[in-house]
C-alpha cells in the first residue's frame, strides 16, 4: 500500500515538473504539520484532511476563482524544524497562510516568526499561550485547554472528587495543561496531592502510577499526547488502581484507546463532538459538518477520522471563508481582519465566533464530556 | 502499607530493569566478536516487534514471534553482508559510523512501510488489565513473560560462548582477529553470523516487550540509549552482567521516583552511569585487565 502511495508521489512530482506555470494567481497555503515523528498521530491526520479539502476546493474553482496550492512541510515535532521551515514558508515560498503546527510547543516557537512576517498562522495546537497573550496574526482552531480543565473539573465536583494527583509529559502539551490544572484548581476546590512529570518517551510508568496509588487520591488526570497516554491507564489498572482516570483531550484517538484494551473502559475525558458523530443527536447544530467530515474523510483514507485532522479542517474552513469575506484581491491585513468577523461558523470543534481579543472563538460549551464504553468512544452520561 | 509499597516500587524496578537488560544484551554479542557497539541494534529490536504484529494478523502469537526473530536475523545478515563484510581492515571509528547510518537507513525504511502509527502486541498471557497479586503487590504476566525469556537467553548465550566450538570461534575473533585466521577461523563468517544473532536476540526482545512499551518505528533509539547504558554499567561483552546493572539501573531509577519528582530520575540514573565509569571504567563487572587491551 505505502509503496503505491510514494510511486503515486514519484509520478506527481514528475507531473509537476512537466506541468506548465500557469498558477500565477494561485493562494499558496503552507502546513507546518508534524506528518512523522512522536506526535504523528496529530499531523498525519491533519496532512490528510488538508490535501483532501484542498483537492476538493480545486475541483470547486478554487476560492474565488484561484487554486490553493498546499506546501506541506514535516516538522515531525521539532520545534527547531518548525521553526527553519516556518521562515523558508514566509520568506522563499511567500506563502499566505500557514496552517499548523500540530503541537503547542512548535506553535510557542514560530509564533513571533508568523507575526513578524505578517503572516496568518492558524495553530492546530491546544495551549491557551498560543492566543493568550494576543498576536495579531495567531489564531488556534482546537479548543483551548483551559476549558478541557474546567469541563473535566465541573465533572469531579459532580462526583464528589476533590484530591487529585496530576500526571504530565515533558511536552509543550503536557506542561500547558499541568499549569492549567495548577492555575485552576484552587477556585474548583479541588487540590493537587501528587504533580508528576514523565519523560514524553516514557516505556512503563508503574512507579508512577504507584506514586499516585500510594498518595490515597480520588481521580488521576493524565495530561500528554504521547503514546504513553495509554502505558499511564494500562500501569495504572494493572497495579490495582481503580480510582477514575481522567484524561486530557489529547486522548481522542481512537487508536490509543484500543492500545489500552480493557484498561481504557470507564477513562474520561473532554473532547470535541466528532468522536461521537454518530450517536448525536441530530439537532445538534454541528452534526452536519461531523458527518460530511467523517464521511468523507473515512472513505478516502480508510482509518478513523479523529479530532486532530478536525482542527486542520476547522483552520482551512476558517481561511477560506475570511477569503472570501474580504473579496478578490485582498491582502493578508484584510483577511486577518476577516478572519475576527467570523461569527458562528460551525467546525468540527464547536461554533467559531472570533473578534478582535479572541482568536480562539470557542468556549468551554465546545467540549463533551466522553468515556470509553466496549472499546468505543461514547457520551458520558451523569 | 510501607513494605507493600517498597515491594511495588521494586517490581516497577524490576519492569524497568528487564526492559533495559534484554535490549542490553544484544550489544554484547557484535562487541563480543567485532569489538565495536552496534548502534543499530535499537533498531533490530524495533524491528522484532513491528514484523510480529504484522505477522501477528495472520500467524498465531508464537509462530509470529518465531518468525519475526528469523526474519530479523536474516536483515541483520544482509546489512552486514553489504555494508561491513567488503570492508578492509576497518577502523572502530569508521565501523561505529556505519552502524549509526545503517540505524537512520533502518529507521526511515520502517516508517514508509509501516507508516508513524503505534502498534503492539497482545499480552501472551491475560490482557491489559491482568496482574498477578502477591500480598497486595502486583505484577503483569508480561513481566514475568520478559524476565523468563531474559533469563533464557542469557543462559543459552553463556553455554554457547563458554562451551560450544562456534561460540568460542567467535570470541577469538574478538580478540585477534589476525590470530584468529590464522587458525583457520573464518572471520568474516564470523561477523556475519554475530550480527544475525544480535538481530535475533534485539527481535526476541523487542517482540516481549513489544506490549508494555508498545512500539513504533522510532522506538529503537529510546530503547537502545537504556540498553547500551547497562551494557556499559555491566561491563561490554558480559551478558549476566548487563542483567545486573539493568535491575540495578531499573530500581534505582524507580525508587527514586519515591522520594523524589519523576524529572528526576534520568539524571539520577546517568549521575550514577558516570560515577561508576569514573571508578571503574570496565564497568562493575567488566574485567580491567581484558579492558586494557581492547580498543574500544
Amino acid at each position: 500500500m505505502r509503496i503505491f502511495k510514494v510511486l503515486a508521489v514519484v509520478v506527481g512530482c514528475m507531473a509537476l515538473f512537466a506541468a506548465p506555470v500557469v498558477a500565477a494567481e494561485s493562494i499558496k497555503i503552507g502546513a507546518l504539520l508534524a506528518v512523522t515523528g512522536p506526535a504523528s498521530f496529530l499531523g498525519a491526520p491533519e496532512a490528510k484532511t488538508l490535501e483532501m479539502l484542498v483537492t476538493d476546493v480545486n475541483a470547486k474553482g478554487g476560492i474565488g476563482g484561484r487554486k490553493v496550492e498546499l506546501i506541506v512541510k514535516d516538522t515531525q515535532a521539532s520545534p527547531e524544524k518548525a521553526v527553519s521551515f516556518a521562515k523558508q514558508l514566509i520568506d522563499e515560498d511567500k506563502v499566505f497562510a500557514i496552517i499548523g503546527p500540530s503541537t503547542s510547543g512548535e506553535t510557542m516557537k514560530v509564533k513571533d516568526i508568523a507575526e513578524q512576517g505578517k503572516t496568518i498562522l492558524l495553530s492546530c495546537a491546544a495551549a491557551e499561550t498560543i492566543v493568550n497573550p494576543l498576536a495579531k496574526y495567531v489564531f488556534k482552531t482546537p479548543q483551548k485547554d483551559s476549558d478541557a480543565v474546567v469541563r473535566i473539573f465541573q465533572q469531579m465536583k459532580k462526583m464528589g472528587i476533590s484530591k487529585i494527583a496530576v500526571l504530565s509529559s515533558n511536552t509543550g502539551f503536557g506542561n500547558a495543561g499541568k499549569q492549567q490544572l495548577e492555575k485552576l484548581a484552587p477556585e474548583h476546590g479541588i487540590t493537587i496531592v501528587v504533580n508528576e512529570v514523565y519523560d514524553k518517551a516514557a516505556t512503563d510508568l508503574t512507579a508512577e502510577v504507584t506514586k499516585v496509588k500510594a498518595a490515597n487520591v480520588q481521580a488521576l488526570v493524565n495530561w500528554s499526547i504521547e503514546p504513553a497516554q495509554a502505558i499511564v491507564v494500562k500501569n495504572a489498572r494493572q497495579i490495582g488502581l481503580t480510582i477514575p482516570i481522567f484524561q486530557s483531550h489529547g486522548f481522542g484517538n481512537i487508536s490509543y484507546c484500543k492500545l489500552c484494551g480493557p484498561a481504557a473502559e470507564g477513562v474520561i475525558f473532554p473532547a470535541g463532538r466528532l468522536l461521537v458523530a454518530d450517536v448525536l443527536s441530530p439537532t445538534n447544530p454541528q452534526k452536519k459538518v461531523l458527518e460530511s467530515y467523517k464521511k468523507e474523510y473515512e472513505a478516502k483514507y480508510k482509518e478513523d477520522v479523529s479530532t486532530f485532522g478536525g482542527h486542520a479542517y476547522d483552520a482551512m474552513m476558517i481561511l477560506e471563508k475570511a477569503i472570501k469575506d474580504a473579496g478578490p484581491g485582498a491582502d493578508q491585513e484584510k483577511v486577518r481582519a476577516a478572519i475576527e468577523n467570523i461569527k458562528g461558523l460551525v467546525g468540527t470543534a464547536g461554533i467559531f465566533n472570533f473578534s478582535p481579543t479572541d482568536h480562539n472563538g470557542l468556549d468551554a460549551n465546545a467540549f463533551e464530556m466522553l468515556t470509553v464504553r466496549d472499546g468505543r468512544f461514547t457520551e458520558y452520561v451523569r | 502499607m510501607f513494605f507493600e509499597l517498597f515491594f511495588q516500587y521494586l517490581v516497577a524496578g524490576l519492569t524497568y530493569g528487564t526492559i533495559y537488560a534484554i535490549v542490553g544484551i544484544g550489544f554484547n554479542i557484535v562487541y563480543n566478536t567485532t569489538g565495536i557497539i552496534n548502534f543499530a541494534q535499537g533498531e533490530f529490536v524495533m524491528l522484532g516487534g513491528m514484523i510480529a504484529v504484522s505477522l501477528h494478523a495472520f500467524l498465531p502469537l508464537g509462530l509470529a514471534v518465531a518468525a519475526a526473530v528469523l526474519i530479523t536475523m536474516a536483515i541483520g545478515a544482509l546489512i552486514e553482508m553489504l555494508f561491513i563484510r567488503w570492508l578492509v581492515k576497518p577502523s572502530v571509528l569508521r565501523m561505529i559510523i556505519i552502524t549509526i547510518g545503517i540505524s537512520i537507513l533502518v529507521r526511515e525504511a520502517a516508517l514508509h512501510l509501516w507508516g508513524e502509527g503505534v502498534r503492539a502486541l497482545p499480552y501472551f498471557t491475560g490482557n491489559e488489565i491482568t496482574a498477578l497479586s502477591l500480598g497486595g503487590v502486583r505484577v503483569s504476566p508480561q513481566v514475568l513473560w520478559t524476565l523468563g525469556v531474559c533469563s533464557i537467553i542469557v543462559i543459552v548465550l553463556n553455554v554457547f560462548f563458554q562451551y560450544t566450538m562456534l561460540g568460542r570461534e567467535m570470541r577469538a575473533c574478538a580478540s585477534n582477529r589476525d590470530a584468529a585466521a590464522l587458525c583457520g577461523i573464518p572471520t568474516r563468517n564470523m561477523v556475519t553470523l554475530s550480527f544475525a544473532l544480535a538481530a535475533g536476540i534485539g527481535a526476541l526482545a523487542g517482540a516481549v516487550v513489544s506490549p508494555i512499551t508498545q512500539t513504533s518505528y522510532g522506538i529503537g533509539t529510546g530503547l537502545a540509549i537504556k540498553g547500551f547504558t547497562v551494557a556499559i554499567l555491566g561491563g561490554l561483552g558480559n551478558s549476566m552482567a548487563a542483567v545486573a546493572a539493568g535491575f540495578l539501573l531499573g530500581t534505582l531509577e524507580s525508587f527514586s521516583i519515591w522520594v523524589m519528582p519523576t524529572a528526576y530520575k534520568d539524571a539520577i540514573a546517568i549521575t550514577i552511569l558516570l560515577a561508576v565509569l569514573f571508578v571503574r571504567p570496565s564497568g562493575l563487572f567488566g574485567n580491567k585487565e581484558a579492558f586494557r587491551l581492547k580498543e574500544f
